[in-house]
């Protein structure tokens, strides 16, 4: 994975990961790498590899078991809800993007619909 | 704190190469010592390796002064070729493993096989970036609490980079300090937590890279061209 070295390397890992049970390509209670795991597959500092799980288990998306490692939530609420939380700043970076150019929310979706058809 | 510089200074003649350089350096974490050739980088490794002494001011080691004895505990890789010129890659193992309690040879024959090195090959028959991926090996082999590694990219292609950068991750545990010099600060931004920025001979600032990013929006590379624009090196 390349990075931008100018933004947090936990958050890029974070939302990698993000996007990986929010598709499902990670399942609900699927267990995770180990921070050293982690670390190596991508490259990062430990340190930065502990990160993520600490702020992964902030947003409700995974949890620590003692002596047994890091896993997704089985919480699939939780895992619809960082869908969505998802979507909406995809959507809201989408509409600023669109702002700049002049268009409204309202123009900006039927610009979407006219793409469609 | 595992290495600790107070007021550390080394002159050569007129020139002060090392300037009341005072640092505390912890466990655990993976630390890029930056700076322009001539900064005093290479000086300050030599100085806390124990292959230097202080015109004034000391480093300490787990608390005592940098000495003999710590240097069994310390494993630094300097920049200058080391090796005779009639030994083979075997040789250089052994003679490591004579010198440091700490070494493993089975350690070394792995990294040498990550690396394509042979125990055959002879030292005076390989490239510069063979030497520099022996010399690596040779160093990470040992079992030690610090790793110095100065310029361990240097003449090293870009696919190498990627092993010696797994190679380093592999080592960074909770217990170990790694301190890895270069100019190649990409190299460094994704496995090194800290960084050390140091400028004719003097102390700059000591950062956490994710704190910088996050405060800041700014990388290594970006800090460094802060500080030293403009600049030769």
């Amino acid at each position: 994975m390349e990075f931008d070295a100018t933004r947090p390397i936990w958050l890029q890992v974070m939302n990698a990961l993000e996007m990986d049970i929010i598709t499902g390509k990670r399942r609900p209670g699927e267990k995770l790498p180990g921070g050293r795991d982690l670390a190596l597959s991508f490259g990062i500092n430990p340190n930065t590899a502990a990160r993520v799980y600490q702020e992964l288990e902030k947003a409700g998306l995974c949890e620590t078991r003692r002596g047994m490692g890091t896993f997704v939530t089985g919480d699939e609420a939780r895992i619809a809800a960082g869908r969505d939380a998802f979507i909406r700043q995809t959507v809201r970076e989408f509409l600023d993007r669109m702002a700049l150019l002049g268009e409204t929310p309202r123009s900006a979706a039927q610009i979407i619909l006219r793409e469609e058809e | 704190m595992m290495l600790e510089s107070k007021e550390v200074t080394k002159t050569f003649g007129a020139k002060t190469a090392v300037d009341h350089i005072s640092l505390s350096l912890e466990k655990g974490h993976v630390y890029a010592m930056l700076g322009p050739n001539g900064s005093g980088k290479t000086t300050w490794m030599k100085l806390a390796a124990g292959l230097l002494k202080p015109s004034y001011g000391l480093v300490y080691f787990a608390g005592e002064p940098v000495s003999i004895e710590s240097r069994k505990h310390v494993a630094y890789m300097s920049t200058e070729p080391y090796f005779y010129t009639w030994m083979t890659v075997r040789d250089v193992g052994k003679y490591y493993q004579d010198f440091f309690e700490d070494f493993s040879y089975d350690r070394y024959l792995e990294l040498l096989r990550k690396m394509e090195l042979t125990e055959s090959m002879k030292t005076k028959s390989l490239s510069s970036g063979m030497m520099a991926k022996l010399k690596i090996a040779v160093t990470m082999a040992r079992d030690a609490d610090v790793y110095m590694l100065d310029e361990p990219f240097n003449g090293i292609d870009l696919l190498a980079r990627d092993e010696i950068r797994a190679c380093i991750l592999e080592y960074a545990t909770e217990e170990k300090l790694l301190l890895l010099s270069s100019h190649l600060v990409e190299e460094m931004e994704a496995i090194a937590d800290r960084a050390v920025f140091i400028k004719e001979g003097k102390l700059v600032e000591c950062v956490d890279l994710e704190d910088m990013r996050t405060q800041q929006g700014v990388s290594m590379a970006d800090r460094y061209r802060q500080i030293y624009g403009h600049t030769e090196g």
